[in-house]
């Protein structure tokens, strides 16, 4: 067990590093996946016709690609706070903890 | 415990070729005729689950071990056992029969049931890990009040599992009464049945790792058959879309949303019940504690997010390839029905569900159909026991151990009443599912994300960031939440209309899933008391706060990995 008391590490600097920065981009990242989603659900709701815009000449819409990348957002940006997490955190903890 | 499950197992095989011979006499009507090379390789996946349960019961001794597989899982398993839970077979099947019969929306489904995973990843998996032990409750119970808190999240958890549980195995009777020409009835007590020897003996590592076998197979069979769809279509999405436009009857309609989503709020409420609702599902929470540390439960969303939007791609292209090698091959239509409508779509055999299936005997002959058949049930019996596992875990350790023993409960007690909790619920959801047979229960999963939304999340959120939440806001709000929803669904048009037969357009909410309003009324709820609270107990509440902060963000003093 850790002998320090929580009001020792609230004090540590590196502590309110780590809470300052994770929770500012864990908060962003899930506002930008909020508006994303959103922005998609709201096209549904509003704007069906524009997603069955065809793509040139061929059948397939611009729904299609817009769907896409709203799923591939999703693992894209999952992906970029976990590899953010595990080098930037990670370290951080890492140091409060052995401290 | 070695011996029992010997006997069981023994049982179980001795039954399989009476019960197969029984649905071959009563074969006919909308059943498929007894598929062999089906029974055969599910017998052998059965057969090589019940090898791990036995495996996993030997090394099961501890509460540890039974919740939360002893932490011994790693992230990348654990993420494959997510993605498990998630590719239930109402995904596979619904999703691609949704494709399959209207086109994109399906893919609104599909978005809305990945999106809640970032949020989980951001905001909850590494708080959970660091903060609970076994159940979700763990987490919203650390400062606050834990009697009424275990009660309250012991509550949202067994009502999202019980209508969960019950759509599922509703699901699986007509399944399997299809796929294997089983009666109902037989079908709902094998997967009881199974469901109750994985998880009373093999606890939560036997369900881990059937969850996991199951996703595997599961995502090289769609592979499989996306890409032979492909294939045929020279690997061109547009040759394969305009084959699809030129032989459905909506035409080019199917390119772009439709008739699914009826007016704006419902397609707002419809996503958020969908995005939140996967942040308070109990069976997915109870996961993350499966792992080492924080750092594994955010590796496992990454996996898991990954799998789970790969696999809601394949089952796209599947649904578009149903459309056009299903409903064009007089195979597969029911020829009266065909006569009637004239729409190949619309004349599918055992109705727009059974798309995959279809599709697999089209790509891959009796062989592939078998395979596909045996994973679709395998996916049930994985499911439907990380939903009795969760459900057994809430009674047992926050009912149980927390609230009537006070946390004093002896671990072996426990462990006891976990399983009989098992079985209890097994018994529950084979007769729940009898009586359900003839009923509508896509509301019944609406219902389940809609509650696990309003209730389960805004507690979990507000007790992990909010500093001034207090016991009774929790309490007022999450009660507020559940019962709005409960409410909310019985109003809305999906029940007072087309299942308790009310005229149309008389449902007092027209909203079809009551999230919007729920969520609301739950983090309103929560807001108001919280504030409002004067009393000692919120005072406690608030100052556990810091200390409970610390070991959030660190991990220092988290339940750690027990190795034996």
């Amino acid at each position: 067990m850790d002998p320090r008391s929580h009001e020792a590490i609230q004090q540590d600097p590196d502590y309110q590093e780590l809470v300052r920065r994770r929770s500012s981009f864990g908060w962003t990242l899930s506002l930008i996946m909020l508006v994303i989603y959103f922005g998609f659900i709201l096209l549904v709701a509003y704007a069906p016709k524009f997603l069955g815009t065809p793509l040139g000449t061929g059948v397939t819409t611009i729904g299609i690609p817009i769907g896409l990348f709203v799923i591939v957002s999703a693992f894209v940006l999952t992906g970029i706070y976990v590899s953010k997490a595990n080098s930037k955190y990670d370290a951080l903890i890492r140091r409060i903890v052995e401290r | 415990m070695k011996k029992l499950s010997c006997v069981l197992a023994t049982t179980l095989f001795a039954s399989l070729p009476t019960l197969a011979l029984a649905a071959g006499a009563i074969d006919g009507g909308a059943k498929q005729t007894v598929n062999w090379v089906a029974i055969g390789m599910f017998v052998a996946f059965v057969a090589f689950t019940l090898g791990i349960t036995y495996w996993a019961a030997k090394q099961t001794a501890s509460a540890a071990d039974f919740y939360s597989a002893g932490g011994g899982i790693t992230g990348f398993q654990n993420g494959l056992a997510i993605a498990g839970d998630y590719m239930s077979a109402a995904s596979f099947l619904g999703i691609s029969g949704l494709v399959y019969t209207s086109g994109y929306d399906g893919l609104i489904y599909s978005v809305g049931w990945l999106v809640g995973w970032p949020i989980v990843t951001f905001l909850i998996a590494e708080q959970l890990r660091n903060l609970g032990k076994f159940t979700f409750a763990d987490v919203t119970s650390f400062r606050l009040g834990q009697t009424e808190i275990r009660i309250l999240a012991a509550c949202g958890s067994l009502v999202t599992v019980a209508f969960y549980l019950i759509a599922q195995m509703v699901g699986a009777g007509k399944l399997i009464e299809l796929l294997f020409g089983l009666d109902y009835w037989m079908a709902v007590v094998l997967v009881g049945g199974l469901m109750m020897i994985y998880v009373t003996f093999g606890g939560m590592k036997a369900t881990t790792w059937v969850q996991i076998i199951k996703a595997v197979l599961l995502l090289m069979g769609a592979t499989f058959m996306a890409g032979a769809v492909l294939y045929k279509f020279g690997f061109s999405p547009e040759a394969l879309f305009a084959k699809a436009t030129q032989v459905h009857p909506k035409k080019l309609a199917i390119m772009e949303p439709g008739s699914l989503i009826s007016n704006p709020l419902s397609a707002i409420s419809l996503g958020l019940a969908l995005m939140f609702g996967t942040a308070g599902l109990p069976h997915i929470l109870m996961r993350f504690f499966t792992v080492k540390d924080a750092q594994a439960a955010r590796k496992s969303v990454f996996y898991a997010t990954g799998f789970i939007g790969y696999f809601y791609i394949l089952t796209f292209i599947i649904g578009f390839g149903a459309i056009v090698l299903v409903s064009t091959d007089a195979a597969f239509l029911d020829a009266s029905i065909l006569e009637k409508t004239k729409s190949g779509i619309a004349a599918i055999k055992g109705g727009s569900n059974m798309a995959a299936i279809h599709l697999a005997n089209a790509v891959g002959g009796n062989m592939f159909l078998g395979f596909i058949s045996a994973v679709a049930f395998a996916t049930i019996l994985a499911v439907v026991s990380g939903l009795a596992l969760a459900g057994a875990s809430s009674i047992s350790h926050d009912l149980y151990a927390m609230v009537i023993k006070e946390g004093k409960a002896n671990e072996q007690d426990e462990i006891r009443v976990s399983k009989i909790a098992t079985l209890f619920l097994g018994v529950l959801a084979i007769i729940l599912g009898i009586i359900f047979e003839n009923q509508n229960v896509a509301f019944m999963v609406g219902l389940a994300f809609a509650i696990a939304a309003s209730c389960n999340f805004p507690v979990l959120v507000m007790s992990i960031f909010w500093k001034g939440l207090t016991t009774r806001g929790a309490m007022i709000g999450g009660f507020l939440g559940l019962i709005s929803a409960v409410v909310g669904v019985i109003l809305s048009p999906a029940v007072w209309e087309a299942t308790l037969g009310n005229p149309k357009g008389s449902a007092p909410i027209p909203l079809d899933n009551p999230a919007l309003f729920s969520i609301t009324l739950a983090f309103a709820g929560i807001w108001l008391f919280s504030v409002l609270d004067r009393s000692a107990r919120a005072r406690a509440d608030r100052s556990g706060f810091d200390a409970q902060y610390v070991r959030c963000q660190t991990g220092i003093g988290a339940a750690g990995a027990t190795t034996h």
